[in-house]
Protein backbone atom coordinates (compact mmCIF):
# COMPACT_ATOMS: atom_id res chain seq x y z
CA UNK A 1 0.00 0.00 0.00
CA UNK A 2 2.68 2.52 1.13
CA UNK A 3 4.92 2.04 -2.01
CA UNK A 4 2.17 1.86 -4.04
CA UNK A 5 0.83 5.54 -2.93
CA UNK A 6 4.50 7.12 -3.26
CA UNK A 7 4.79 5.25 -6.56
CA UNK A 8 1.37 6.49 -8.15
CA UNK A 9 2.17 9.83 -6.64
CA UNK A 10 5.64 10.19 -8.09
CA UNK A 11 4.03 9.48 -11.50
CA UNK A 12 1.19 11.68 -11.04
CA UNK A 13 3.45 14.61 -10.07
CA UNK A 14 6.23 13.96 -13.43
CA UNK A 15 3.08 13.27 -15.89
CA UNK A 16 1.34 16.68 -14.19
CA UNK A 17 4.55 19.00 -14.46
CA UNK A 18 6.07 17.39 -17.66
CA UNK A 19 3.20 15.86 -19.93
CA UNK A 20 0.83 18.55 -18.89
CA UNK A 21 1.91 22.10 -17.82
CA UNK A 22 4.88 22.71 -19.23
CA UNK A 23 3.95 21.52 -22.92
CA UNK A 24 0.88 23.53 -22.14
CA UNK A 25 2.86 26.60 -20.86
CA UNK A 26 4.43 26.93 -24.36
CA UNK A 27 1.95 26.31 -26.01
CA UNK A 28 -0.94 28.88 -24.34
CA UNK A 29 2.49 31.02 -25.13
CA UNK A 30 2.35 30.02 -28.75
CA UNK A 31 -1.82 30.65 -28.85
CA UNK A 32 -1.90 33.60 -27.10
CA UNK A 33 0.69 35.19 -29.95
CA UNK A 34 -1.59 34.01 -32.24
CA UNK A 35 -4.96 34.66 -30.75
CA UNK A 36 -3.64 38.32 -30.18
CA UNK A 37 -2.94 38.67 -34.06
CA UNK A 38 -6.21 37.15 -34.72
CA UNK A 39 -7.72 39.71 -32.37
CA UNK A 40 -5.60 42.70 -33.67
CA UNK A 41 -6.24 41.51 -37.34
CA UNK A 42 -2.52 40.62 -38.09
CA UNK A 43 -1.16 36.83 -38.71
CA UNK A 44 0.49 36.26 -35.56
CA UNK A 45 3.98 33.37 -35.40
CA UNK A 46 3.10 31.67 -38.75
CA UNK A 47 6.27 30.07 -40.22
CA UNK A 48 8.36 27.69 -38.06
CA UNK A 49 6.13 24.28 -38.78
CA UNK A 50 2.66 24.14 -39.98
CA UNK A 51 0.76 27.00 -39.15
CA UNK A 52 3.50 28.02 -36.37
CA UNK A 53 3.38 24.83 -34.28
CA UNK A 54 6.92 24.24 -33.54
CA UNK A 55 7.45 28.03 -32.83
CA UNK A 56 7.24 27.42 -29.27
CA UNK A 57 10.54 25.17 -29.56
CA UNK A 58 12.14 27.72 -31.45
CA UNK A 59 11.46 29.85 -28.70
CA UNK A 60 12.95 27.78 -26.25
CA UNK A 61 15.91 27.69 -27.84
CA UNK A 62 16.06 31.26 -28.62
CA UNK A 63 15.58 32.04 -24.71
CA UNK A 64 18.95 28.97 -23.69
CA UNK A 65 20.97 30.62 -26.30
CA UNK A 66 20.80 34.24 -25.54
CA UNK A 67 23.26 36.26 -23.26
CA UNK A 68 22.43 35.90 -19.64
CA UNK A 69 23.76 39.33 -18.59
CA UNK A 70 23.54 40.44 -14.75
CA UNK A 71 23.71 44.06 -14.14
CA UNK A 72 26.36 44.80 -12.05
CA UNK A 73 24.54 47.07 -9.52
CA UNK A 74 22.41 44.00 -8.74
CA UNK A 75 22.20 41.79 -5.92
CA UNK A 76 23.77 38.72 -7.00
CA UNK A 77 22.27 36.45 -4.85
CA UNK A 78 18.52 37.38 -4.72
CA UNK A 79 18.91 38.70 -8.24
CA UNK A 80 19.32 34.85 -9.08
CA UNK A 81 16.64 33.29 -6.59
CA UNK A 82 13.80 35.58 -7.38
CA UNK A 83 12.71 34.22 -11.20
CA UNK A 84 12.97 30.64 -9.01
CA UNK A 85 10.69 31.83 -6.64
CA UNK A 86 8.19 33.08 -9.38
CA UNK A 87 7.92 29.78 -10.98
CA UNK A 88 7.46 27.26 -7.93
CA UNK A 89 4.27 28.60 -6.28
CA UNK A 90 2.58 28.40 -9.64
CA UNK A 91 3.58 25.08 -10.33
CA UNK A 92 3.05 23.47 -6.45
CA UNK A 93 -0.71 25.36 -6.45
CA UNK A 94 -1.94 22.26 -9.41
CA UNK A 95 -1.19 19.70 -6.32
CA UNK A 96 -4.27 20.22 -4.95
CA UNK A 97 -6.42 20.40 -7.76
CA UNK A 98 -8.61 17.23 -8.93
CA UNK A 99 -7.77 16.95 -12.69
CA UNK A 100 -9.96 13.78 -12.98
CA UNK A 101 -11.80 11.53 -11.67
CA UNK A 102 -10.08 8.22 -11.36
CA UNK A 103 -7.97 6.21 -13.61
CA UNK A 104 -7.60 2.23 -12.77
CA UNK A 105 -8.46 3.21 -9.44
CA UNK A 106 -6.19 5.80 -8.83
CA UNK A 107 -7.79 8.89 -7.97
CA UNK A 108 -5.98 11.81 -9.76
CA UNK A 109 -5.35 14.40 -7.42
CA UNK A 110 -1.90 14.53 -6.15
CA UNK A 111 -2.97 15.85 -2.51
CA UNK A 112 -6.24 15.06 -1.27
CA UNK A 113 -5.80 17.77 1.69
CA UNK A 114 -8.91 18.74 3.67
CA UNK A 115 -7.77 22.98 3.62
CA UNK A 116 -7.51 22.34 -0.48
CA UNK A 117 -8.42 25.97 -1.04
CA UNK A 118 -6.88 27.59 1.88
CA UNK A 119 -4.07 25.53 0.31
CA UNK A 120 -4.05 27.52 -2.87
CA UNK A 121 -4.46 30.71 -1.51
CA UNK A 122 -1.26 30.19 0.83
CA UNK A 123 1.17 29.04 -1.92
CA UNK A 124 -0.54 31.49 -4.17
CA UNK A 125 0.31 34.28 -2.07
CA UNK A 126 4.14 33.30 -1.96
CA UNK A 127 4.15 33.65 -5.49
CA UNK A 128 4.29 37.53 -4.67
CA UNK A 129 7.96 37.50 -3.14
CA UNK A 130 9.43 36.08 -7.09
CA UNK A 131 8.40 39.49 -8.32
CA UNK A 132 8.73 41.60 -5.19
CA UNK A 133 12.64 40.54 -4.83
CA UNK A 134 13.02 40.41 -8.62
CA UNK A 135 12.11 43.89 -8.70
CA UNK A 136 14.61 44.75 -5.24
CA UNK A 137 17.12 42.60 -6.56
CA UNK A 138 17.75 44.23 -9.76
CA UNK A 139 18.62 47.36 -8.32
CA UNK A 140 17.43 49.81 -10.96
CA UNK A 141 14.58 52.13 -10.58
CA UNK A 142 11.68 51.18 -12.64
CA UNK A 143 11.81 46.87 -11.35
CA UNK A 144 11.53 48.33 -8.22
CA UNK A 145 8.16 50.26 -8.62
CA UNK A 146 7.21 47.47 -10.15
CA UNK A 147 7.53 44.94 -6.89
CA UNK A 148 6.14 47.92 -4.99
CA UNK A 149 2.90 47.76 -7.23
CA UNK A 150 2.75 43.92 -7.48
CA UNK A 151 2.48 43.38 -3.50
CA UNK A 152 0.45 45.58 -2.55
CA UNK A 153 -1.78 44.87 -5.86
CA UNK A 154 -1.67 41.46 -4.96
CA UNK A 155 -2.20 41.87 -0.81
CA UNK A 156 -5.26 43.76 -1.87
CA UNK A 157 -6.79 41.02 -4.27
CA UNK A 158 -6.32 38.08 -1.83
CA UNK A 159 -8.82 39.40 0.60
CA UNK A 160 -11.75 40.00 -2.68
CA UNK A 161 -10.16 36.67 -4.03
CA UNK A 162 -10.68 34.66 -0.29
CA UNK A 163 -14.29 36.28 0.20
CA UNK A 164 -15.56 35.57 -2.96
CA UNK A 165 -15.30 31.85 -2.64
CA UNK A 166 -16.90 31.64 0.73
CA UNK A 167 -20.41 30.72 -0.58
CA UNK A 168 -19.13 28.14 -2.80
CA UNK A 169 -17.92 26.43 0.62
CA UNK A 170 -20.98 27.39 2.26
CA UNK A 171 -22.78 25.09 0.40
CA UNK A 172 -20.47 22.22 -0.17
CA UNK A 173 -19.38 22.26 3.69
CA UNK A 174 -15.84 21.67 3.37
CA UNK A 175 -12.95 23.19 2.46
CA UNK A 176 -11.49 20.12 0.29
CA UNK A 177 -11.86 20.48 -3.90
CA UNK A 178 -12.63 16.98 -4.39
CA UNK A 179 -15.69 17.51 -2.09
CA UNK A 180 -16.33 20.42 -4.15
CA UNK A 181 -16.35 18.39 -7.80
CA UNK A 182 -18.76 15.68 -5.82
CA UNK A 183 -21.02 18.31 -4.84
CA UNK A 184 -21.43 19.84 -7.94
CA UNK A 185 -22.18 16.26 -9.79
CA UNK A 186 -24.66 15.63 -7.20
CA UNK A 187 -26.53 19.32 -7.55
CA UNK A 188 -25.44 20.78 -10.90
CA UNK A 189 -22.37 23.02 -11.36
CA UNK A 190 -22.03 26.33 -9.54
CA UNK A 191 -22.36 28.73 -11.80
CA UNK A 192 -26.08 27.18 -12.59
CA UNK A 193 -26.89 25.66 -9.69
CA UNK A 194 -30.74 25.18 -10.79
CA UNK A 195 -29.51 22.33 -13.42
CA UNK A 196 -31.34 19.07 -12.39
CA UNK A 197 -33.35 20.72 -10.23
CA UNK A 198 -35.20 22.98 -12.20
CA UNK A 199 -38.35 23.65 -10.29
CA UNK A 200 -37.18 25.08 -7.67
CA UNK A 201 -37.29 28.37 -7.70
CA UNK A 202 -34.58 28.97 -4.49
CA UNK A 203 -32.38 27.13 -6.50
CA UNK A 204 -32.92 29.74 -9.34
CA UNK A 205 -32.35 32.81 -6.67
CA UNK A 206 -28.91 30.73 -5.74
CA UNK A 207 -27.61 31.46 -9.36
CA UNK A 208 -27.49 35.25 -8.46
CA UNK A 209 -24.90 35.46 -5.86
CA UNK A 210 -22.57 32.79 -7.32
CA UNK A 211 -22.41 34.51 -11.07
CA UNK A 212 -21.50 37.44 -8.30
CA UNK A 213 -19.03 35.10 -6.79
CA UNK A 214 -17.87 34.20 -9.92
CA UNK A 215 -17.18 37.28 -11.24
CA UNK A 216 -15.54 38.18 -8.58
CA UNK A 217 -13.28 35.63 -8.15
CA UNK A 218 -12.28 35.72 -11.82
CA UNK A 219 -11.42 39.14 -11.57
CA UNK A 220 -9.65 38.68 -8.94
CA UNK A 221 -7.57 36.01 -10.12
CA UNK A 222 -6.75 38.60 -13.20
CA UNK A 223 -5.18 40.76 -10.29
CA UNK A 224 -3.54 37.81 -8.86
CA UNK A 225 -1.95 36.40 -12.28
CA UNK A 226 -0.85 40.17 -13.33
CA UNK A 227 -2.82 39.74 -16.27
CA UNK A 228 -4.27 42.98 -18.07
CA UNK A 229 -6.30 44.67 -17.08
CA UNK A 230 -4.43 44.69 -13.93
CA UNK A 231 -0.83 43.76 -14.75
CA UNK A 232 0.63 47.26 -13.17
CA UNK A 233 3.88 45.87 -12.09
CA UNK A 234 5.01 44.75 -15.93
CA UNK A 235 2.79 48.25 -17.48
CA UNK A 236 5.44 48.54 -20.14
CA UNK A 237 4.72 51.82 -21.01
CA UNK A 238 5.12 53.68 -17.78
CA UNK A 239 7.75 50.71 -16.21
CA UNK A 240 9.63 49.75 -19.43
CA UNK A 241 8.60 46.07 -18.48
CA UNK A 242 8.28 46.21 -14.81
CA UNK A 243 10.16 44.18 -12.67
CA UNK A 244 11.96 41.75 -15.07
CA UNK A 245 13.31 44.43 -16.98
CA UNK A 246 17.15 43.49 -15.95
CA UNK A 247 16.31 40.40 -16.62
CA UNK A 248 17.57 38.36 -19.59
CA UNK A 249 17.99 35.08 -21.40
CA UNK A 250 16.62 31.81 -19.08
CA UNK A 251 16.18 33.76 -15.75
CA UNK A 252 12.90 36.06 -17.92
CA UNK A 253 12.11 32.95 -19.19
CA UNK A 254 11.07 31.12 -15.86
CA UNK A 255 9.34 34.91 -15.14
CA UNK A 256 7.16 33.98 -18.01
CA UNK A 257 7.01 30.34 -17.37
CA UNK A 258 5.81 31.36 -13.73
CA UNK A 259 3.51 33.84 -15.55
CA UNK A 260 2.11 31.63 -17.79
CA UNK A 261 1.87 28.42 -15.08
CA UNK A 262 0.39 30.84 -12.65
CA UNK A 263 -2.54 31.50 -15.61
CA UNK A 264 -2.85 27.56 -16.10
CA UNK A 265 -3.25 26.86 -12.48
CA UNK A 266 -5.47 29.76 -12.18
CA UNK A 267 -8.05 28.76 -14.39
CA UNK A 268 -7.62 24.98 -13.26
CA UNK A 269 -9.23 26.05 -10.19
CA UNK A 270 -11.92 28.67 -11.61
CA UNK A 271 -12.81 24.98 -13.33
CA UNK A 272 -12.78 23.29 -10.12
CA UNK A 273 -15.03 25.59 -8.35
CA UNK A 274 -17.32 27.09 -10.62
CA UNK A 275 -17.88 24.57 -13.80
CA UNK A 276 -17.68 21.51 -12.27
CA UNK A 277 -14.33 20.30 -12.34
CA UNK A 278 -13.71 16.82 -14.40
CA UNK A 279 -17.69 16.74 -14.87
CA UNK A 280 -19.84 16.88 -17.88
CA UNK A 281 -23.48 15.72 -17.79
CA UNK A 282 -23.77 12.28 -19.13
CA UNK A 283 -20.03 11.04 -18.95
CA UNK A 284 -19.46 8.51 -15.99
CA UNK A 285 -16.58 8.68 -14.02
CA UNK A 286 -13.12 6.33 -13.70
CA UNK A 287 -15.17 3.49 -11.69
CA UNK A 288 -16.85 2.89 -14.49
CA UNK A 289 -13.86 1.74 -17.03
CA UNK A 290 -10.26 3.33 -17.75
CA UNK A 291 -11.67 5.31 -21.08
CA UNK A 292 -14.07 7.22 -19.05
CA UNK A 293 -10.75 8.36 -16.60
CA UNK A 294 -9.01 9.48 -19.40
CA UNK A 295 -12.35 11.49 -20.71
CA UNK A 296 -12.52 12.96 -17.72
CA UNK A 297 -8.66 14.17 -17.48
CA UNK A 298 -9.81 15.21 -21.20
CA UNK A 299 -13.14 17.13 -20.61
CA UNK A 300 -11.31 18.93 -17.38
CA UNK A 301 -8.12 20.49 -19.32
CA UNK A 302 -10.60 21.00 -22.13
CA UNK A 303 -12.66 23.49 -19.66
CA UNK A 304 -9.08 24.66 -18.60
CA UNK A 305 -7.89 25.79 -21.79
CA UNK A 306 -11.79 27.58 -22.74
CA UNK A 307 -11.17 29.89 -19.52
CA UNK A 308 -7.25 30.39 -20.52
CA UNK A 309 -9.00 31.54 -24.55
CA UNK A 310 -10.89 33.65 -22.44
CA UNK A 311 -8.25 35.48 -20.58
CA UNK A 312 -6.45 36.02 -23.79
CA UNK A 313 -9.92 37.80 -25.27
CA UNK A 314 -10.11 39.83 -21.89
CA UNK A 315 -6.25 40.54 -22.17
CA UNK A 316 -5.88 42.03 -25.53
CA UNK A 317 -9.72 43.46 -25.54
CA UNK A 318 -9.57 45.79 -22.51
CA UNK A 319 -6.88 49.24 -21.61
CA UNK A 320 -5.12 48.82 -18.37
CA UNK A 321 -6.19 50.44 -15.33
CA UNK A 322 -4.68 53.11 -13.52
CA UNK A 323 -2.71 52.26 -10.11
CA UNK A 324 -5.16 54.42 -8.02
CA UNK A 325 -8.46 53.17 -9.94
CA UNK A 326 -6.80 49.15 -9.66
CA UNK A 327 -6.52 50.19 -5.32
CA UNK A 328 -10.03 51.67 -5.31
CA UNK A 329 -11.38 48.90 -7.20
CA UNK A 330 -10.50 45.93 -5.29
CA UNK A 331 -10.80 47.49 -1.74
CA UNK A 332 -14.25 50.07 -2.00
CA UNK A 333 -16.08 47.35 -5.02
CA UNK A 334 -15.25 44.11 -4.85
CA UNK A 335 -14.71 43.46 -1.18
CA UNK A 336 -18.33 44.87 -0.35
CA UNK A 337 -20.14 43.19 -3.15
CA UNK A 338 -17.99 40.24 -1.72
CA UNK A 339 -19.08 40.69 1.69
CA UNK A 340 -22.67 41.04 0.89
CA UNK A 341 -22.83 38.19 -1.48
CA UNK A 342 -21.79 35.95 1.88
CA UNK A 343 -24.89 37.07 3.88
CA UNK A 344 -26.67 36.75 0.41
CA UNK A 345 -26.27 32.99 0.34
CA UNK A 346 -26.29 32.81 3.98
CA UNK A 347 -30.11 33.80 3.86
CA UNK A 348 -30.95 31.69 0.77
CA UNK A 349 -28.85 28.47 2.28
CA UNK A 350 -31.83 27.48 4.32
CA UNK A 351 -33.92 26.60 1.39
CA UNK A 352 -31.65 24.62 -0.33
CA UNK A 353 -32.05 20.95 0.70
CA UNK A 354 -29.11 19.19 2.08
CA UNK A 355 -27.08 16.55 0.32
CA UNK B 1 -12.46 8.55 2.14
CA UNK B 2 -8.88 8.65 1.87
CA UNK B 3 -6.41 9.17 4.10
CA UNK B 4 -4.34 12.82 4.06
CA UNK B 5 -2.24 13.12 1.18
CA UNK B 6 1.40 12.78 2.65
CA UNK B 7 0.28 9.54 4.73
CA UNK B 8 -2.06 7.11 3.53
CA UNK B 9 -4.70 5.79 6.28
CA UNK B 10 -2.60 2.14 6.66
CA UNK B 11 0.24 4.34 8.45
CA UNK B 12 -2.06 7.26 10.13
CA UNK B 13 -3.12 3.84 12.07
CA UNK B 14 0.45 3.58 13.53
CA UNK B 15 0.67 6.63 15.64
CA UNK B 16 4.58 6.05 15.33
CA UNK B 17 4.44 7.03 11.70
CA UNK B 18 2.64 10.34 11.57
CA UNK B 19 5.26 12.44 12.06
CA UNK B 20 8.71 10.75 10.40
CA UNK B 21 11.61 11.53 13.09
CA UNK B 22 13.83 12.04 9.76
CA UNK B 23 10.87 15.09 8.57
CA UNK B 24 10.97 15.94 12.35
CA UNK B 25 14.80 17.05 11.95
CA UNK B 26 14.91 18.15 8.36
CA UNK B 27 12.18 20.74 9.69
CA UNK B 28 13.05 21.86 13.24
CA UNK B 29 16.88 22.30 11.50
CA UNK B 30 15.35 24.17 8.96
CA UNK B 31 13.33 26.30 11.54
CA UNK B 32 16.29 26.74 13.87
CA UNK B 33 18.80 27.90 11.22
CA UNK B 34 16.99 30.46 9.55
CA UNK B 35 15.32 31.46 13.03
CA UNK B 36 19.17 31.86 13.88
CA UNK B 37 19.78 33.90 10.41
CA UNK B 38 16.92 36.61 11.26
CA UNK B 39 19.37 37.82 14.05
CA UNK B 40 22.63 36.91 12.52
CA UNK B 41 21.93 38.83 8.72
CA UNK B 42 23.17 42.24 8.55
CA UNK B 43 20.89 42.70 5.32
CA UNK B 44 17.14 43.23 6.58
CA UNK B 45 16.01 41.93 3.15
CA UNK B 46 17.97 38.68 4.12
CA UNK B 47 16.32 38.79 7.76
CA UNK B 48 12.78 39.08 6.51
CA UNK B 49 13.49 36.30 3.98
CA UNK B 50 15.19 34.32 6.35
CA UNK B 51 11.82 34.63 8.72
CA UNK B 52 9.54 33.55 5.88
CA UNK B 53 11.41 30.26 5.73
CA UNK B 54 11.36 30.08 9.11
CA UNK B 55 7.92 30.05 8.71
CA UNK B 56 7.22 27.88 6.28
CA UNK B 57 9.54 25.25 8.97
CA UNK B 58 7.43 25.42 11.01
CA UNK B 59 3.78 25.64 9.28
CA UNK B 60 5.91 21.84 7.87
CA UNK B 61 6.25 20.66 11.31
CA UNK B 62 2.48 21.56 12.09
CA UNK B 63 1.54 19.54 9.04
CA UNK B 64 3.39 16.59 9.46
CA UNK B 65 1.08 16.39 12.70
CA UNK B 66 -1.46 16.25 11.44
CA UNK B 67 -3.20 20.39 11.90
CA UNK B 68 -3.20 21.27 8.23
CA UNK B 69 -5.44 24.06 9.08
CA UNK B 70 -2.74 25.65 11.39
CA UNK B 71 0.58 24.91 8.93
CA UNK B 72 -1.59 26.26 6.02
CA UNK B 73 -2.98 29.31 8.10
CA UNK B 74 0.78 29.98 9.35
CA UNK B 75 1.16 30.26 5.51
CA UNK B 76 -0.95 32.13 4.36
CA UNK B 77 -1.36 35.04 7.07
CA UNK B 78 2.51 35.01 8.84
CA UNK B 79 4.48 34.19 5.60
CA UNK B 80 1.92 35.29 2.45
CA UNK B 81 0.47 38.52 3.91
CA UNK B 82 2.52 40.23 7.53
CA UNK B 83 6.31 39.47 5.53
CA UNK B 84 5.04 40.82 2.24
CA UNK B 85 4.00 43.90 4.11
CA UNK B 86 7.18 43.73 5.95
CA UNK B 87 9.02 43.41 3.22
CA UNK B 88 7.15 46.07 1.65
CA UNK B 89 8.55 48.81 4.00
CA UNK B 90 12.16 47.42 4.50
CA UNK B 91 12.50 47.67 1.06
CA UNK B 92 11.96 51.61 0.98
CA UNK B 93 14.67 51.98 3.83
CA UNK B 94 18.32 52.79 3.04
CA UNK B 95 19.43 48.86 3.03
CA UNK B 96 22.97 50.87 3.17
CA UNK B 97 23.02 52.65 6.09
CA UNK B 98 22.01 49.61 7.94
CA UNK B 99 24.73 47.25 6.95
CA UNK B 100 27.04 49.79 8.03
CA UNK B 101 25.44 49.86 11.63
CA UNK B 102 28.11 48.95 14.06
CA UNK B 103 27.18 46.30 16.28
CA UNK B 104 26.12 47.14 20.16
CA UNK B 105 28.27 44.09 22.10
CA UNK B 106 26.48 45.67 25.45
CA UNK B 107 22.96 45.15 23.73
CA UNK B 108 24.33 41.67 21.94
CA UNK B 109 25.24 40.43 25.28
CA UNK B 110 22.19 41.57 27.10
CA UNK B 111 20.36 39.76 24.73
CA UNK B 112 22.08 36.49 24.93
CA UNK B 113 21.53 36.87 28.70
CA UNK B 114 17.75 37.09 28.79
CA UNK B 115 17.33 34.25 26.03
CA UNK B 116 19.72 32.47 28.22
CA UNK B 117 17.54 33.09 31.52
CA UNK B 118 14.34 32.13 29.29
CA UNK B 119 15.97 28.94 27.82
CA UNK B 120 16.43 27.84 31.59
CA UNK B 121 13.16 29.12 32.82
CA UNK B 122 11.70 26.43 30.09
CA UNK B 123 13.70 23.39 30.67
CA UNK B 124 12.97 23.82 34.43
CA UNK B 125 9.26 24.21 34.16
CA UNK B 126 9.53 21.38 31.57
CA UNK B 127 11.52 18.83 33.66
CA UNK B 128 8.74 19.10 36.21
CA UNK B 129 5.95 19.02 34.34
CA UNK B 130 4.16 15.54 35.33
CA UNK B 131 2.12 14.88 32.00
CA UNK B 132 5.42 15.67 29.67
CA UNK B 133 6.74 12.20 31.38
CA UNK B 134 4.26 10.10 29.77
CA UNK B 135 3.67 9.18 25.87
CA UNK B 136 0.51 10.92 24.40
CA UNK B 137 -2.40 7.73 23.66
CA UNK B 138 -3.27 7.21 19.98
CA UNK B 139 -5.47 9.59 18.52
CA UNK B 140 -9.03 8.33 17.99
CA UNK B 141 -9.83 8.21 14.17
CA UNK B 142 -7.79 8.33 10.84
CA UNK B 143 -10.07 10.93 9.66
CA UNK B 144 -9.23 14.03 11.50
CA UNK B 145 -11.19 17.27 10.36
CA UNK B 146 -9.59 19.51 12.02
CA UNK B 147 -10.84 22.51 10.16
CA UNK B 148 -14.28 21.15 11.14
CA UNK B 149 -12.67 20.79 14.76
CA UNK B 150 -11.41 24.54 14.94
CA UNK B 151 -14.41 25.65 14.07
CA UNK B 152 -17.03 23.92 15.85
CA UNK B 153 -15.17 24.71 18.98
CA UNK B 154 -14.66 28.66 18.02
CA UNK B 155 -18.47 28.89 17.91
CA UNK B 156 -19.14 26.56 20.58
CA UNK B 157 -16.78 26.63 23.63
CA UNK B 158 -14.97 30.19 22.73
CA UNK B 159 -18.13 31.57 21.25
CA UNK B 160 -17.21 34.91 23.42
CA UNK B 161 -13.75 35.82 23.14
CA UNK B 162 -14.57 34.81 19.31
CA UNK B 163 -17.10 37.46 19.26
CA UNK B 164 -14.74 39.65 21.27
CA UNK B 165 -12.02 39.47 18.51
CA UNK B 166 -14.33 39.97 16.16
CA UNK B 167 -15.23 43.66 17.18
CA UNK B 168 -11.85 44.37 18.01
CA UNK B 169 -10.56 43.71 14.65
CA UNK B 170 -13.70 46.13 13.39
CA UNK B 171 -12.87 48.39 15.59
CA UNK B 172 -9.26 48.36 14.26
CA UNK B 173 -10.27 48.50 10.38
CA UNK B 174 -12.71 51.25 10.99
CA UNK B 175 -9.56 52.63 12.50
CA UNK B 176 -7.26 51.97 9.33
CA UNK B 177 -10.29 53.80 7.70
CA UNK B 178 -10.58 56.68 9.49
CA UNK B 179 -6.42 57.37 9.58
CA UNK B 180 -6.44 56.89 5.75
CA UNK B 181 -9.17 59.18 4.83
CA UNK B 182 -7.89 61.71 2.69
CA UNK B 183 -8.35 65.50 4.41
CA UNK B 184 -10.72 67.51 2.79
CA UNK B 185 -8.92 70.35 1.59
Amino acid sequence: MDSFFIITSLLKIVGILFVVILPMVSYVVYAERRVSAFIQDRLGPNRVGPAGLFQPIADIFKLLLKEDFTPRAANTFYYWLAPCLAVMPAIITIAVVPFGSTLFGVPMVIADVNVGILFVFAIASLGVYGIVIGGWASNSKYPFLGGIRSSAQMLSYELSLGLSVIPVFMLVGNLRLTSVVRYQIEHGWFIAPFVGDWINPWKWLLTIPMIVSFLVFMIAMFAETNRLPFDLPEAEQELAGGYHTEYSSMKFALYFLGEYAAMITGSAVIVTLFFGGWHFPGIPDGSHGWIFGLINIAVFFTKVTIVILFFMWIRWTLPRFRYDQLMRLGWLFFFEIALVNIFLVAAILPYIPKV
Amino acid sequence: MLGSPFFPQSAIRNPQSIMSPFLFWIFALLMLVFGAAVVVNRNPVASALSLVVSFLGLAALFMSLDAYFLGIIQVLVYAGAVMVLFLFIIMLLDLRAETRRRINWLATAGGIAVALVLLMQISFVVSRFQLARQTFPALPGSTIDDVRNVGALLFSNYNLPFQIVGVLVLVATIGVVLLSRREPR
